[in-house]
């Protein structure tokens, strides 16, 4: 187990001051200049080195996308930006917002550093607009960052001149989609763009532009602190590193923790989530990684490793490593239809197989909950599924079908068991009649 | 409510604030946390003619705002009562007995989804997740949380608000945060 001096976020439930002296008695913001006198390249160089990949879902190397950005050299006076994506809106996700009320100075430190490191003079957070007090923690920590001269003109004595905006959303899952939340606050509907061009050549405002997640901009700096071999030292090659993991639905104590990579999904919940509810026999499935990710069943969950590599190889994935338990007691149709509905709400209705076909899956799962519906239905949903996946703009309809197909995948014998169920309940009530 | 608007002072000089995060010839930018503003102001929702306001004041075509108006979930195009309650319905909630909440709403406040009591105290609503799944089930009710709800302690804060009070907001059974409720099992360390 992540020994405690060796996790980053050491405010992650609130028991200790989260404003700005609290946050510099856990070390943050102690002597940023330093960080900042390695060096764009180095600095890149470093967060390369240390295996950090995207905390947003994605997964993609941290460091490769910051190198996307015009080099010193090759600028051509466009400003550059950092928008930090706070939009946290992935069902069984709340990782960011634990950050952002009770360790907010990790991420301001972050976006200085960050966004240092790919030429920037400015960062926007986009906060989802229900997060309220997270909002407001954020901006007192901004305030304050600004009071101490820490962000600024001369930003911690470093010579480079950063500023720090927060921008408030309005409820749209879809604005945590790069391009969309980029959209959004230009002050449009938030609906993707094409890629490319991509926002390291032309984001905000028409400029080189990087988004990153917040937990991932926020353990930058520690990360530089520590060096990068520290960080390279937790988990399995290729997933290193600490992670935040949130524990939700059927277990004794749901909680947030920060483990490290790759440790193993039952220990993970046995450990701090004081287990499955009921005990570990209990358990019927789980979705690892966020509600985009496709569940996983018992004898998965048994040996499963919580990192990219470990979970793409039973059709899965990481995602925000959201962990949503669910025991034997879970109608499993509806608990995915449910997300079915999610999705259909949430799409922005530009690209024709999203905006219908969220739609179309919804309306078939509802009659999959109940049974009514053919066994050969079972299989053009699968069909279905896979013809939206792959031909939209942006992720989110592929995050809408992919827990439909972990559903059939894993509990196709309990769609086809409720659907023989019905037909033998409406021959009764049929045969009943004629008599 | 008369068909005239315009930000009163306070709202002014937040709007003033707001619009200072962003460059030169990009006030649009500022169109969510305006019309945020303007729905504070307006009483909760967003009359025609304030987002008319707000495209005005931001040199905007009044369609533009318009379609922020409807594709963001939080403006509300209709009145709301006084507390907007917000169940959350997706998984995560659903689990741990969402379900149940959404009768508890009922019967305190006489409203079923979508609706809003005669007195004007209450609307309630279903949403989408809320992004705070470690403290299942919980509920939004204007700008606060209200987490780790069961039927009873739900029905608490509601009746409380019906008197006219100010129930505390957060968890509903002492927890901080997302800590694990039996006890931490990280970040234990004195000092730590």
């Amino acid at each position: 187990m992540l020994r405690d001096e060796d996790r980053i976020f050491q405010n992650l439930y609130g028991q200790d001051d989260w404003r700005l002296d609290g946050a510099r008695r856990r070390g943050i913001w102690d002597n940023t200049k330093a960080l900042i006198e390695l060096g764009r390249e180095k600095l890149v160089d470093e967060v390369k080195e240390s295996g950090l990949r995207g905390r947003g879902g994605a997964g993609f190397p941290t460091g490769v996308k910051w190198s996307f950005m015009p080099p010193d050299d090759r600028r051509d006076g466009r400003p550059h930006y950092l928008v930090v994506n706070a939009d946290e809106s992935e069902p069984g996700t709340c990782k960011d917002r634990e950050i952002l009320r009770y360790d907010p100075h990790t991420l301001v430190e972050g976006c200085l550093v960050a966004g240092f490191a790919m030429g920037a003079n400015a960062a926007y957070i986009y906060v989802r607009g229900e997060f309220f007090s997270e909002a407001s923690h954020l901006q007192i920590a901004i305030d304050e960052a600004y009071d101490a001269g820490l962000i600024g003109k001369n930003a911690s004595g470093s010579g480079w001149d950063f500023d720090v905006y927060l921008h408030r959303g309005a409820g749209a899952y879809i604005c945590g989609e790069e391009t969309a939340l980029i959209e959004s606050l230009e002050g449009k509907k938030g609906q993707p763009r094409l890629k490319p061009p991509f926002p390291a050549a032309c984001g905000l405002y028409g400029c080189p532009t990087t988004v990153n997640n917040v937990e991932t901009i926020a353990v930058v700096p520690t990360i530089l602190r520590r060096g990068s071999s520290w960080f390279a030292g937790f988990g399995r090659e290729n997933n290193t590193g600490t992670k935040i993991f949130s524990i939700s639905g059927h277990v004794e104590n749901p909680c947030n923790v920060e483990e490290e990579m790759s440790i193993p999904l039952k220990e993970l919940i046995e450990k701090h989530a004081g287990g499955v509810r009921g005990g570990w026999d209990n358990l019927l499935a789980v979705i690892p990684g966020g509600s985009s990710t496709p569940c996983l069943s018992k004898n998965i969950c048994d040996n499963v490793l919580m990192d990219f590599d470990s979970l793409r190889e039973h059709h899965s994935g990481l995602g925000t490593a959201a962990v949503i338990v669910m025991d034997k007691s879970t109608d499993i149709v509806e608990a995915i239809a449910r997300l079915s509905h999610f999705y259909r709400h949430e799409s922005c209705g530009q690209c024709t197989p999203c905006r219908e076909g969220m739609g179309w899956v919804y309306r078939v799962m509802t009659r999959m909950v109940t049974g009514d519906a053919e066994v050969e239905e079972i299989d053009m949903l699968w069909d279905v599924t896979k013809q939206i996946e792959g031909h939209t703009i942006c992720a989110l309809a592929d995050g809408g079908v992919w827990p439909v197909q972990g559903l059939i995948r894993h509990f196709r014998p309990e769609m086809e068991r409720r659907i023989a169920e019905r037909k033998s309940y409406a021959g009764g009530a049929a045969a009943q009649a004629a008599e | 409510m008369s068909d005239t608007f315009a930000f009163d002072a306070a709202t002014e000089e937040r709007a003033r604030t707001i619009l200072k995060r962003y460059p030169e010839g990009r006030s649009q930018s500022a169109v969510i946390p305006l019309l945020d503003l303007a729905q504070r102001q307006a009483g909760g929702w967003l009359p025609v003619h304030v987002i008319e306001y707000v495209a005005s004041y931001l040199d905007m075509p009044k369609i533009r705002v318009l379609e922020v108006a409807t594709f963001y979930s939080m403006f509300n195009l209709e009145p709301v009562g006084k507390n907007f309650v917000q169940l959350c319905r997706t998984t995560p909630c659903w689990l741990r007995g969402s379900d149940d909440l959404r009768a508890v709403a009922k019967n305190v406040t006489g409203c079923g989804l979508g609706e809003t009591s005669a007195d004007g105290l209450f609307t309630v609503v279903e949403v989408e997740c809320l992004g705070a799944c470690c403290n299942a089930p919980m509920v939004q009710i204007n700008d606060d949380y209200y987490e780790d709800l069961t039927a009873e302690n739900f029905k608490d804060v509601l009746e409380a608000l019906k008197r006219g009070e100010d129930p505390k907001t957060g968890s509903q059974t002492g927890r901080t945060g997302s800590e694990p409720e039996d006890g931490l099992t990280t970040l234990t360390a004195e000092g730590a």
